[in-house]
């Protein structure tokens, strides 16, 4: 690959040269998505799948009940009123489950959100399957408007039977400024 | 051919424009005294706020800029330029090389370091005030909550980088290609083997350290969400691609004092290096241990218990070379004909008290233990440990030891002397109660404390002071040997010390090996 060059300094300069705007490159096309995909993989940070699930006909497991916990947070600076309309429920592995969140934007102005989730413990996150979330989707909403946010879920019945609780976390985050405030859309 | 036999040129211009490998070496040298004087002056600060509980003297937030410019300059400014000085000094006098293999692009990494500390110096005196985020400018403190001058940081960085990886692009190009004939790998002296270990390790990471701060100023001033979970990115990948970085740099920054103490203890005991193959067969080993080991620096973030496991066992497993290393000082040591002069004074006590940093890291490495230490002042005191009583005194060595033949001046060993046991001492009373303030729960890099660590903040801020002061001694001797120093001739200026640097004339010459020695074919490495 390598022209041999008459000067051998020139050869090795050349070489490093190249090793290093490798190691450039590398963080951005090798670590990057390197990461997203080993916390996919790996459920780290109790990332769920960004994805909807599709249910696979499956009984369903009356044995034992799990109890899932609902958390909403607000990220910094974001001033919506957002929250479960029900902080817990019982549900058994290989049902599918309703629920809504609310929101509500307090403020006069468009604004557009986005909810991120988080399972909690991560190991159930792979277990925590969503057919249909808003997380999915940006959430725009006008100045003073509320909205409510579907949630449906099953849990896989190969869940390890020592997980009684799941807790799902989402956080609000303000994301106006990077879609240009395009409430309209929807 | 008499043209290449000048002296330097004359005034400002010689400085400016060198291409000598002696003057640039000098220069770096110079330059990472100022700077560790600055830092110096910022670890002061520090100190005198944490003398007393409460708020005395500064405010927090300057507070933190103290700490994270502190850090900044102690490793970037101070140490890894002056391992970079005595590198350029060093490497062609031992491998018998004319100069350096590429002697412009050195004058260029050298001088493009002072605008770029200038830079982040200057954020100091900015709206917002200077970088407060910590040395280790985690994301989202050091995006969404940074102050305004973090783009100046940013910049400086990319500038660092940049001269470290002209700089180690040279040293391996010099040692590849310039080595005299007969010279082969295995009988160079290991300080040019560490350098060379440790110019891959830089031309390897700091593209990555360049990487990282670029996802900052594109996430800050573009739009992306590398480390933003509010657009899909995360802030823990910040500290992946960090410590990727960062574990290697530690090593860059204590390698090159390895191969240091390598030369001093065989002068000083007037034995040849014990193991010598296995010394170049566990710095290598270290150099790539060091690439898998980064997240033992963040067990804490919420790692799987597997990864948890696999960055412990891999740490754990440094302790093996670096056994190796310290076994063969001390046996170099063994029956030698010991002097203690003041190089040797800091290489012994860059040994011990760099085996009880290596310790501490061993229990850093245990990550169930580590979630008790970590961010405590306990890792403050262990990577004082290392990088202080390392790279610090191995450093102060050096240029003891090499002084006399670089100006042709012997220093004053009493005033040397007087300064190894005043830093030594200060700097075990400023660090050592660390540990215990650690251990019962003061985390680093705060302020203010509870009352209960009072009296160990009290003696480890009197330390510090202890510390500070010994190195105006240190300086005050320098300059007296340049200026006024007994004059010496012999070429070797240490009876025991090996090696083709002692082989030129005292002082050294402008221009050295223009001609290659030869190398003894029966001689083994010096």
């Amino acid at each position: 690959m390598f022209r041999v060059s008459a000067n051998p300094v020139i050869d090795t300069v050349t070489k490093l040269v190249t090793v290093a705007i490798g190691m450039f490159a590398f963080v951005f096309v090798v670590m990057v998505p390197l990461y997203d995909v080993l916390c996919d993989a790996l459920g780290i940070n109790g990332k769920t799948s960004g994805q909807a699930y599709t249910a696979i006909q499956a009984g369903v497991d009356e044995s034992r009940e799990i109890t899932i916990q609902f958390v909403a947070t607000n990220n910094d600076g974001m001033p919506w009123e957002f929250r479960p309309s029900v902080t817990a429920m019982k549900v058994n592995p290989g049902a599918s489950n309703d629920t809504v969140f609310l929101a509500r934007n307090p403020l006069p102005k468009d604004m557009v959100a986005q909810a991120i989730p988080s399972v909690s413990p991560s190991r159930a996150a792979e277990y925590f399957h969503k057919t249909e979330c808003f997380c999915f989707n940006n959430q725009p909403l006008e100045g003073g408007g509320s909205v409510e946010m579907p949630l449906q879920f099953i849990i896989d019945q190969d869940l390890p039977s020592d997980i009684r609780t799941i807790t799902l976390s989402y956080t609000m985050f303000d994301i106006t400024d990077m879609t240009n405030g395009a409430v309209a859309a929807r | 051919m008499g043209d290449h036999h000048h002296g330097p040129a004359k005034g400002l211009s010689r400085w400016l424009f060198t291409t000598n490998h002696k003057d640039i070496g000098t220069m770096y040298l110079w330059f990472s005294f100022a700077m560790f004087i600055l830092g110096g002056a910022f670890a002061m600060i520090i100190r005198a706020e944490l003398f007393q509980p409460g708020m005395q003297l500064v405010e927090p937030a300057f507070f933190n800029q103290m700490t994270t410019l502190h850090g900044l300059v102690m490793v970037f400014g101070a140490i890894m330029p002056s391992f970079v000085g005595l590198a350029n000094w060093m490497i062609p006098m031992m491998i018998g090389a004319p100069d350096m293999a590429l002697p412009r692009m050195n004058n260029w990494s050298f001088w493009i370091l002072p605008p770029a500390f200038l830079l982040l110096a200057s954020s100091l005196f900015m709206e917002g005030g200077a970088p407060a985020f910590g040395w280790t400018f985690y994301a989202p403190l050091s995006t969404t909550y940074a102050p305004p001058s973090v783009t100046y940081f940013i910049f400086s960085v990319h500038v660092l980088g940049l001269s470290s990886i002209m700089g180690s692009i040279n040293i391996i190009a010099t040692v590849m290609n310039m080595r005299a004939p007969g010279m082969t790998y295995m009988k160079m002296p290991l300080f040019v083997w560490t350098w060379l270990i440790t110019a891959f390790l830089l031309v390897a990471v700091m593209p990555v350290l360049a990487g990282a701060v670029t996802m900052m100023l594109m996430d800050i001033h573009f739009g992306t969400s590398f480390f933003s979970a509010a657009g899909g990115g995360d802030p823990v990948l910040f500290q992946h691609i960090f410590w990727f970085f960062g574990h290697p740099e530690v090593y860059i920054i204590i390698l090159p004092a390895f191969g240091v103490v390598s030369q001093i203890i065989p002068a000083f005991s007037r034995k040849p290096l014990f193991g010598y193959d296995s010394m170049v067969y566990a710095t290598a080993s270290i150099a790539f241990l060091s690439f898998i080991v980064w997240a033992h620096h963040m067990y804490t973030v919420g790692m799987p218990i597997a990864g948890e496991l696999f960055f412990m066992y891999a740490t754990m497993l440094i302790a093996v070379p670096t056994g190796v290393k310290v076994f063969n000082w001390i046996t170099t040591m063994w029956r030698g004909a010991l002097t203690f002069e003041t190089p040797m004074l800091f290489s012994i006590g860059f040994l011990v008290l760099f085996t009880i940093g290596g310790f501490t890291g061993l229990m850093l490495s245990i990550a169930p233990a580590d979630f008790q230490y970590h961010d405590s002042y306990f890792v403050v005191a262990h990577f004082h440990y290392v990088m202080v009583a390392g790279a610090v005194f191995s450093m102060t060595a050096a240029v003891y030891y090499w002084l006399p033949k670089w100006c042709g001046r012997m220093y004053n060993e009493t005033m040397g002397k007087t300064h190894f046991w005043i830093s030594f001492i200060g700097f075990n009373v400023t660090f050592f109660p660390q540990h215990f303030v650690g251990l019962a729960g003061m985390p680093r890099r705060i302020p203010d404390y509870a009352l209960q660590f009072a009296d160990f903040n009290m003696m480890s801020s009197i330390g510090a002071f202890i510390y500070g002061a010994s190195q105006i001694l240190f300086l005050y001797n320098v300059i007296a040997t340049i200026v006024a120093g007994k004059p010496i001739s012999d070429e070797k200026v240490w009876d025991g010390a090996e090696g083709l640097e002692w082989t030129v004339a005292t002082p050294a010459p402008y221009h050295t090996f223009e001609t290659p020695p030869k190398i003894d074919p029966t001689h083994a490495h010096s």
